[in-house]
């Protein structure tokens, strides 16, 4: 099967409306949304919007086949990165996450030097200890740093007051919404460097990185070009929730936090864009929802190893294949033969 | 024959790869003409697929140069060498397996396809993309392809893969093109067309190196044929003094022998039968 998130460039236009207007309702659920849940329910609706972008920018990079265990220690750099800046240099807080942003893409730039040096299970051995390293750094430098216990008090995003009309972002309601906007700007921008020739050649070096070699492509720089862009937009996940929570510390960058993301990434799949999403809205909803409800929440890892268990013995290619399966299954009910006919043809 | 008489493109001097205690290629020195079609032969494990493996890059020599247009190149990177206009095809069915046949193409114009950052994020690639399309499927309808261009690569029979191989490379727009064993797993007719097209290829300002077990085709095709043993150099000259050359008779019966038959699986003219031609 050719990959379809490289095959099909060719959409009708007929497909690309329905997949307009289907975005369309999207949206227009997403904005209803937080007004259906408790104040508590959208706190984690926040933090659900920005592990969307988390968990998307981490596909990213394993695009080119490299799977990364230091993807939230990146997210942390960002949330330091801006979380300093605002408290220290008074750099605004919407400025301040784009510098942060970029300081995980300059980090990340920096750390691909050793570590594409690896591949495979090196890499991802390799991304665990330079993601150690810089949470030991955060825990040795108390300055500027704050040591274990990290940063308190981390300037908000800053009141929108016209006069006309005032937005205050300690307000979950108004934080998923600025989180809404920036993480689908995001979201767009990895979605058209997927679909673009980057897109296609970060696939080409997943499979065959010595064909892609011989061709031309310079694969080190492309392994560099996704670890950087997948990094950047990790550091503004990460500073969105710094000035969303107010307060870091070097363990909720730790690699547990990293266990989740990889269960997140493969219950959902990573074949398409919205596997990984998938996967982290639906264990997001069934943490919060079946599991706090039943009282089980403090058994989550235990919960969370059982499920990735189960979906990697039952549905290997993860959530985002339920789709074409169940599609598949219907033709056939339907169909019979002649759609036994049209898979032979 | 038409007898090329430019400068040599591409040469090796003194080329050692060790693997340890192996001398998989040693002291193995040739010149490749401008505008040639030159064999390498030898038997299997004669160090053919090492010796394109160093020219292209993807091991370091332990000792020797490789010189392209004059230029030292050991060493450098398989991608730079391929911008420089080097580009290599691979033995056996190395292709992008989930792509569709078009899109393994249009990996193979990565480098004509240059374009920003920023207009690939924005669309504004979409001239040059348009371009990089049309030389794909340009390179497809080379090898009679074009028809298959929306097929995935897994649905092709062998022989068009090699092919489209071929077309991955061709795509690339090489000066010198590198060849291993580009007619294995083709059925005789397939042989003839793609020997057909490799001297096309040629025609068009492209210089040829290949490795090959047919010995008919290599025979046919090649102005020029270098034979190595051991990883070292045997003979080389045009086809007739290679046909009848004593040592090069020898050395592929010894490996028929020492083999015990072909080693190179679904052949249909491997080592052993190729002896029997050349002799
Ligand atoms: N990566 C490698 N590591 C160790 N030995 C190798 C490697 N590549 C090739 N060889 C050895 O080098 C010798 C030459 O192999 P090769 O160049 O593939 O021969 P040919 O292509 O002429 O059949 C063989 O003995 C082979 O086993
Ligand atoms: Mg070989």
């Amino acid at each position: 099967m050719p990959d379809p998130a490289v095959a099909a460039p060719a959409d009708g236009p007929v497909r690309r409306s329905f997949g307009r207007l289907r975005l369309v309702f999207l949206f227009a659920a997403l904005a209803v949304l937080p007004y259906l849940l408790s104040y508590s329910q959208q706190e984690i609706a926040v933090l659900l919007v920005i592990n969307v972008l988390l968990v998307s920018s981490y596909r990213l990079l394993t695009l080119t086949g490299e799977w990364s265990l230091g993807h939230v220690v990146i997210m942390g750099v960002g949330a330091y990165a801006s979380a300093l800046l605002a408290k220290r240099l008074g750099v605004p807080v919407p400025l301040s996450l784009l510098i942060g942003g970029c300081m995980a893409a300059g980090t990340a730039a920096i750390l691909s030097f050793p570590l594409f040096r690896m591949k495979g299970f090196y890499f991802l051995i390799g991304s665990f200890a330079a993601g150690e390293i810089i949470r030991l750094i955060w825990k040795r430098f108390t300055d500027p740093f704050g040591g274990p216990k990290g940063l308190k008090r981390i300037d908000a995003f800053p009141d929108i007051d016209t006069g006309f009309l005032s937005i205050d972002f300690y307000e979950p309601v108004n934080y998923y919404f600025l989180a809404l906007v920036v993480v689908s700007a995001s979201l767009f921008v990895l979605y058209r460097i997927e679909r673009s020739r980057i897109g296609l050649t970060f696939h080409a070096i997943h499979w065959q990185d010595r064909l892609a070699e011989s061709v031309g492509v310079d694969t080190f720089r492309y392994r560099t070009l996704a670890f950087v862009i997948a990094s950047f937009f990790a550091g503004i996940a990460g500073g969105l929730y710094a000035h969303y929570v107010g307060a870091v510390n070097p363990t909720r960058f730790s690699v547990d936090q990293m266990v989740y993301v990889l269960v997140w990434a493969i219950v959902g799949g990573t074949a398409t864009f919205h596997g990984p999403i998938l996967g982290v809205v639906v264990l997001t909803v069934i943490n919060e929802m079946v599991l706090r409800g039943l009282g089980l929440d403090t058994a989550r890892p235990l919960i969370y190893g059982a499920i990735l268990i189960l979906s990697v013995l039952y549905l290997p290619d993860g959530l985002e294949s339920l789709g074409p399966r169940l599609r598949a299954w219907l033709q056939r009910r339907r169909g019979g033969p002649a759609a036994a006919g049209g898979e032979a043809a | 024959m038409n007898a090329p008489d430019g400068l040599p493109i591409l040469e090796a001097r003194g080329l050692t790869r060790r693997f340890g205690g192996l001398v998989a290629v040693d002291d193995f020195s040739f010149a490749v003409r401008e505008g040639a079609i030159h064999g390498l032969i030898g038997p299997n494990g004669a160090g053919k697929t090492t010796t394109f493996n160093v020219i292209s890059g993807f091991y370091a020599p332990t000792a020797g140069q490789v010189l392209y247009r004059g230029r030292d190149i050991s060493g450098r990177k398989t991608s730079a060498l391929a911008a420089m206009g080097l580009v290599r095809t691979f033995q056996g069915s190395t292709l992008f397996q989930e792509f569709s046949v078009l899109d393994n193409a249009r990996v193979g114009r990565h480098l004509g396809a240059r374009s920003g950052f920023l207009s690939r994020l924005l669309g504004a690639d979409r001239a040059s993309e348009a371009e990089a399309d049309a030389r794909a499927r340009d390179a497809l309808a080379f090898f009679g392809l074009e028809d298959l261009a929306d097929e995935p690569v897994s649905n092709l029979p062998h022989g068009h893969q090699r092919m489209l191989g071929m077309a991955v490379a061709l795509a690339a727009e090489p000066k010198v093109l590198l060849l291993d064993e580009p007619f294995t797993g083709m059925n005789p007719e397939e042989t003839r067309r793609m020997m057909e097209l490799v001297r096309r290829i040629r025609d068009d300002g492209v210089t040829v190196m290949l490795v090959e077990h047919d010995m008919q085709a290599v025979m046919n095709l090649c102005d020029i044929i270098t034979v190595m043993n051991f990883g070292a150099l045997l003979v080389e000259g045009a086809p007739d003094e290679v046909r009848n050359d004593p040592a090069v008779i020898e050395a592929y019966l010894g490996s028929a022998t020492g083999n015990g038959g072909s080693g190179n699986g679904g052949s249909p003219n491997g080592g052993a039968n190729g002896a029997g031609d050349a002799a």
